[in-house]
């Protein structure tokens, strides 16, 4: 089977710039600048607010016209766009995670006399982590299936090859579209179990 | 005659219109045990909130071995602490809180290194050190790498107290350490505290409802009501000698 | 941005509005779809057969982590092949069933969650008061378990709403397809994107709003709820 490097390398720079971007997102939506509040808030709601497949070609065609750019390959420009699409999402449960750690915990903190920063890194993300861990498995299994977009823009993923076995026999379909979700769903089972293993581990050590 | 360690002078704290407290003057000496007291509302844990910088006062200073807690020098001028006037000068301060905040993600050992390690930046070997021996002190050698969530109520209070006492705090404040537990944990909580006041060198300030320990440790009892300090003097004149009658029905309550 | 022209923005607005049509008659088709397969999901779960409560788990574990896309590839165009119940489906009814299966696998989450919230002793009342089946299902459990399901439901709506484009892949000629299709005629894509990107922001940000207020209004009777009954487990 060809393209599996192509679904999986996408979903692997996809999940990392994300889970970034979100981290990024989700810190600065808590900023104390108004500012950077507002304009965080601004981009989130410009991702979720549209579809990931309308963002795709947006990124893909719509783009490099309006900056007389181009954003380098087509690898680059799926990898933005479901980065950019799930990092907006998960900066919510950046967000709410943070907060959702208990107050008595930052003063406590304070207490020991560590500065804002170091209350943050030592304290409240390390437990804040633990409550997202199972949100951020969920949408890992969102992102795997949102490779099969980059398809569409000329990506020749496993769906291409998929696609091309179709129409070169077309009795074939059904056994090769079966394979595919089989693939999928291979791909999927470790994060799925990861995600259950996730939701227990979340379950401890978090003050709240 | 010494230098107070701890000055109040006129300091006033609204909540919203809500005036808790108004106008409190108040000296403490270094090494000097002060128990406060005062019915539910009056404004106890937000004198000890004050005093570790986690809650603002709306008027008047508050001085710290010679420090304005909330206030900085800005060319000679006195303005609003900022967070780096803060960290210098709460330092000298620890705090044990009614509900322990033990940071749940961490043994109770790290529990004790981590403010030593990075906000002292001892080295790490030392940090461990001084935090096996206060946890060996408090009766808690044997149960170094357990977490929070598998102590005792009575235990985690006492971590709670070896955490603080690593940072070798000139102030140590205890809100009602020991109301959140269990009655038959009471005693070994309260008995660690008094072992750590005979030993001196620290002043503390405790709020709390244990009228017999108060008299047994405190060089001083404040009673707070309505907002100010309606009572002061050693234990035996405030807790028993006194003839104010607020206070009176107050202890009546306790003694009862 | 020399490169933007509102001369074509206006020329392709009419010309994707007609999309508009499909793509939301789509998105209430796969919706009422999903709402109702939602519900067989949650029903064969609870049969009281342990091989067949594991197999459904399995089989909706499986529509749910796998592409959308892929699904609705195989629906239009290998279940004409498909031996004996195979048959060659419209691209906007492979488009309901594909979608509509892939999220009635959440729907069924969902209630079953709403299911599961509500309090235990309401079914043992509902025991101890004797009513039957139908009854404590009608009257006691679903009027308990479908209000705080409204807020996820609505969300789902706005989820598959933003979903829905992908069948414009399969020849479903909504604001994407059409928007796809003009900018392949005048080479011009950049207008055309951007204003389905705009109807898509303008359709689903105020009902994302509005569905995160109703949720704060449901959690709020909800907290007072549980703060009721916590108080009166402390009395007695
Ligand atoms: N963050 C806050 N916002 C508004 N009001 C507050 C806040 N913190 C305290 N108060 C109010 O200030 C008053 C004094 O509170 P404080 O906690 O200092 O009392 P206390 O003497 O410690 O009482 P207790 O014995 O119940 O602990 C109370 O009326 C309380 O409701
Ligand atoms: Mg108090």
């Amino acid at each position: 089977m060809r393209g599996i490097n192509i679904t999986i390398s996408v979903l692997i720079a996809s999940a990392i710039l994300g889970y970034l971007m979100a981290f990024i997102a989700g810190l600065c939506r808590l900023s104390s600048n108004v500012f950077i509040r507002k304009a965080t808030g601004f981009y989130i709601e410009l991702f979720r607010g549209t579809s990931l497949i309308v963002q795709l070609f947006w990124l893909y065609y719509a783009v490099p016209m309006l900056f007389d750019i181009q954003l380098g390959s087509n690898w680059l420009v799926g990898v933005i766009a479901i980065a950019l699409n799930y990092g907006a999402y998960m900066s919510e449960i950046v967000r709410g995670s943070i907060l959702s750690v208990a107050k008595g915990q930052t003063e406590a903190a304070t207490a020991l006399n560590m500065s804002s920063f170091q209350r943050m890194r030592l304290i409240i993300l390390p437990q804040a982590v633990r409550m997202m861990l199972p949100e951020f498995g969920n949408y890992l299994i969102q992102m795997l299936k949102a490779t099969s977009l980059v398809y569409l823009i000329g990506m020749n993923d496993i769906l291409y090859y998929g696609n091309i076995l179709r129409s070169n026999d077309l009795s074939q379909a059904p056994t090769v579209y079966l394979l595919l979700l089989v693939f999928y769903f291979i791909l999927a089972l470790p994060i799925i179990w990861l995600t259950r293993k996730a939701e227990v581990i979340s379950k401890k050590g978090v003050a709240s | 005659m010494t230098e107070p360690i701890v000055t109040f002078q006129d300091v006033h704290k609204s909540f919203g219109d809500v005036e808790v407290l108004k106008g409190i003057n108040l000296d403490i000496k270094p090494a000097e045990k002060v128990a406060v007291i005062g019915p539910s509302g009056s404004g106890k844990t937000t004198i000890i909130r004050m005093l570790m910088t986690l809650e603002k006062p709306t008027s008047g200073d508050i001085i710290v071995d010679g420090k304005n807690l909330w206030k900085m020098d800005k060319n000679g001028q006195l303005v609003d602490a900022n967070e780096k006037h803060l960290r210098e000068v709460r330092g000298d301060i620890g705090m044990v809180f009614q509900h322990f905040n033990l940071f749940p993600h961490m043994t109770i050992l790290e529990n004790c290194m981590t403010a030593p390690i990075h906000v002292k930046k001892e080295n790490k070997q030392t940090a461990k050190q001084h935090s096996i021996q206060m946890l060996e002190k408090v009766g808690l050698g044997d149960k170094l790498d357990n977490y929070p969530s598998q102590l005792s109520g009575g235990q985690k209070q006492r971590v709670a107290m070896a955490r603080a006492l690593v940072m070798r705090p000139k102030v140590m404040l205890f809100d009602e350490v020991t109301s959140a537990l269990d009655p038959e944990l009471v005693g070994e909580v309260l008995e660690v505290i008094r072992d750590i006041a005979k030993e001196g060198e620290m002043a503390m300030i405790l709020v709390t409802h244990e009228m017999d320990f108060a008299l047994d440790v405190a060089d001083k009892v404040l009673f707070l009501d309505e907002g100010v300090i309606a009572e002061q003097g050693t234990a035996s004149e405030v807790i028993e000698h006194s003839s104010n009658e607020r206070l009176q029905s107050f202890l009546k309550r306790f003694r009862a | 941005m020399d490169n933007w022209s509102w001369e074509i923005f206006f020329d392709a607005f009419p010309v994707v509005l007609e999309g508009l049509g499909i793509t939301v008659g789509l998105t209430l088709a796969c919706y009422l779809f999903s709402l109702i397969f939602g519900f067989v999901w949650t029903f064969l779960r609870r049969v009281p057969f342990k091989p067949l409560n594991w197999i459904v788990t399995w089989v909706m574990e499986f529509i749910r982590s796998t592409p959308p896309l892929v699904q609705l590839f195989f629906i239009y165009f290998a279940w004409p092949m498909v031996p004996v119940v195979g048959m060659t489906l419209s691209p906007f009814t492979s488009a309901v069933l594909g979608l509509g299966l892939h999220f009635s696998t959440y729907i069924g989450e969902v209630y079953r969650s709403g299911i599961e919230g509500v309090d235990k002793g309401q079914w043992e009342a509902s025991q101890a008061l004797n009513l039957s089946t139908r009854q404590k299902w009608l009257k006691i459990i679903l009027p308990q378990a479908i209000p705080p399901t409204i807020p996820m439901l609505g969300n789902y709506l706005i989820i598959m709403f933003k979903e829905v484009p992908l069948a414009s892949t399969i020849g479903v000629v909504g604001i994407l397809h059409m928007a796809n299709s003009y900018g392949a005629q005048y080479w011009a894509y950049l207008e055309p994107l951007t204003i389905v990107a705009i109807l898509f922001l303008v359709l689903s940000y105020p009902s994302a709003i509005l569905i995160s207020k109703l949720e704060k209004r449901m959690n709020r009777r909800f907290d007072k709820k549980e703060t009721l009954n916590s108080s009166k487990g402390a009395t007695t």
